[in-house]
């Protein structure tokens, strides 16, 4: 016995194995349990607070009670204008995403030579930053003389405003997120559809299915997890897409508010009006939509996504 | 003989061949659409490199020019050198920015996870049950009483807010870590328990080495992450002299009432860098974005 140990064993009271794991395991996650405390759970509390009072940063919080809300839902008539506008967005952006995403899949999966390349290819896109793909694209979709009006040009399809006109604004941003986006969402049904056992396949093939009834009962049951995963967090992050509307509308918000994001809208009250207890607000109803639409995706997932098993 | 039966192929010799060029068919099919689709894909990056070499008239032109005549290097040399895009600066704060977050997260993440694989204290579950359910969350509701937050210590104006909180943890690096670890023998943890090592060596020394590659899929997941990151630093940072590469990226735009050979050489730039550390650890970015996908929910 060394003379610290024995120093130690006086010193020290014998602590139960069971303490002394409880200390040094409380030692090792305590940042993390710091961190929920102040990163998590005190904003989440206090962004409650925040949405009910009127505060500028400067002066302290005055207690409005609903007022925000009130204004929100009842007076600005932006609020509305982003709600629609992000729908908008969501609602073509992710279905299309998860499609493109599937059928590159699909194709890569079957024993495509050159997979690699097509790999890298579809997902390069996703490794440039918001900023610098959206400046590609507001170069691509110039009305006039843009790359892509100059190819529907060919095809004989009129030249579209894109960007600078009401109605193709949003289909272009749409655009910037699938070039950007579809890469990654293949590259994760990559990954499901190379769990399905090829036994099942054969077995299949053997009974006389043919491709098409393969798909349906085959592999969209086998990756209904991955479909589901894809779609909740499609839903979560599209509906806080930010960089690519900001940069788009270039410190605007597009033509006629058409790319008005409710991120967009939210960062200029908090940040440019800094009417931070209206931005509160607005953070706290866009929560609250999102948990409440991932519970519901969950609760009718259960028809249709089949769980491995519990312990995955 | 032989020819009559040349002649007259067997019935299940037409089928084979029919099936044959069916097989034809389809795979042609199959790359016809994945070169289209592939075309879409990597036209936007050609066009990207093709406009930065070009000289400003040759930029809009109808038809499109596809070869740059002659070829402004000049464009690179413009953008990068203007006090408009201070380029070496960017950059410089970019790597502060991305390397100093890494770091942090990885040797956080690897504490806690090493907690939560490892050592049974009580209430253990409890927090691990509570830290799945922030992955999911959505980060929006922390934004505005984080910055309060941050706002009321004197932070806001320093990369301080962007960085210490990944030093305290990521849900999702601790639970992928967590997930690896918990594969790792208790045998070969519980005999250097025995022979007298603690618990730092034991990570440090023993599961570190073992969960490396999801160490590196964490490392590269997080470099990207921050690589991109645009709103931390719009919010937190007010001094362009501490902008990093997107930031800056997107002040040139709208300083520069958009020179388009010169803001293509700088965006192209800002995603140099990135392109290679992907073409060196493409496996790990695969491996990233496919964990993510099916470890998560």
């Amino acid at each position: 016995m060394t003379v610290v140990q024995a120093i130690s064993k006086i010193t020290m009271p014998r602590l139960s194995r069971q303490a002394r794991d409880n200390l040094t395991g409380y030692l090792f996650v305590l940042p993390w349990i710091l961190s929920l405390l102040v990163f998590t759970a005190y904003p989440m509390i206090a962004s409650i607070y925040f949405s009910m009072t009127r505060y500028n940063v400067l002066n302290p919080p005055q207690w409005i009670g609903l007022a925000n809300f009130n204004e929100m839902f009842r007076v600005d008539p932006l609020y509305w204008t982003s709600v629609s506008n992000t729908a908008y967005y969501v609602f073509f952006a992710v279905p299309l995403g998860l499609a493109f995403g599937l059928v590159l899949a699909l194709l890569l999966n079957q024993n495509v030579k050159g997979i690699g390349f097509f790999r890298t290819v579809f997902y390069l896109p996703g490794l440039v930053p918001a900023v610098a793909s959206t400046l590609l694209w507001m170069l691509l979709l110039n009305p006039q003389l843009g790359l892509v009006n100059q190819l529907l040009g060919v095809l004989g399809i009129g030249k579209l405003g894109w960007l600078g006109s009401p109605t193709w604004s949003k289909p272009g941003l749409i655009l910037m997120s699938l070039w950007g986006g579809t890469g990654g969402t293949m590259l994760i049904f990559l990954a499901g559809l190379k769990e399905i056992p090829q036994s099942l396949i054969e077995a299949a093939m053997m009974d006389g299915a043919n491709a098409w009834q393969r798909f349906w009962v085959i592999t969209i049951p086998m990756i209904s997890t991955t479909i589901f995963f894809n779609l909740v967090m499609g839903i979560i992050g599209s509906f806080q897409v930010f960089a690519s509307a900001y940069v788009a509308a270039g410190n605007g918000a597009g033509p006629l508010n058409t790319l008005l994001m409710y991120m967009l809208l939210l960062y200029r009250n908090a940040f440019r009006y800094f009417n931070m207890g209206y931005a509160a607000a607005m953070a706290l109803v866009l929560f609250v939509v999102l948990v409440i639409l991932t519970l519901v995706m969950v609760r009718f997932s259960r028809n249709w996504v089949h769980f491995e098993d519990a312990n995955r | 003989m032989a020819t009559i039966v040349q002649a007259q192929p067997t019935s299940a010799a037409i089928l084979r061949r029919r099936k044959f060029i069916r097989k034809g068919i389809a795979s042609t099919l199959k790359y016809l659409i994945l070169s289209l689709t592939a075309s879409m894909f990597i036209i936007p990056f050609i066009w990207l490199l093709i406009t930065s070499l070009k000289v400003t008239d040759q930029v809009f032109t109808d038809p499109p020019i596809w070869i740059p005549n002659p070829i402004a290097w000049v464009n690179y040399t413009n953008a990068l050198l203007s006090p408009a895009f201070p380029f070496l600066n960017l950059m410089k704060n970019t790597l502060f920015y991305v390397l100093s977050t890494t770091l942090g997260t990885l040797v956080s993440s690897a504490l806690v996870a090493y907690g939560f694989s490892r050592i049974r204290f009580q209430g253990r579950d409890f927090l691990f049950a509570v830290t799945l359910s922030t992955m999911m969350m959505p980060g929006i509701v922390t934004l505005i009483p984080t910055y309060v937050l941050f706002k009321t210590i004197g932070w806001v104006g320093s990369y301080a807010p962007l960085v210490v909180p990944s030093f305290f943890g990521a849900a999702f690096n601790i639970f992928l870590l967590r997930q690896f670890m918990i594969t790792v023998p208790y045998e070969l943890t519980d005999a250097a328990l025995v022979d007298g090592a603690n618990h730092f060596d034991i990570l440090w020394r023993i599961m570190i080495p073992l969960v490396k590659p999801a160490f590196l899929v964490i490392g590269v997941m997080n470099v990207m992450w921050v690589w991109n990151d645009f709103m931390g630093p719009l919010i937190y940072l007010s001094d362009q002299k501490m902008y990093p590469l997107v930031m800056g990226l997107s002040a040139f735009q709208t300083q520069h009432s958009i020179i388009w050979n010169q803001l293509m050489a700088a965006s192209l730039a800002t995603c140099f860098p990135l392109i290679v550390l992907f073409f060196i650890a493409q496996r790990y970015f695969i491996e990233g974005i496919t964990l993510t996908g099916l470890k998560g929910v």
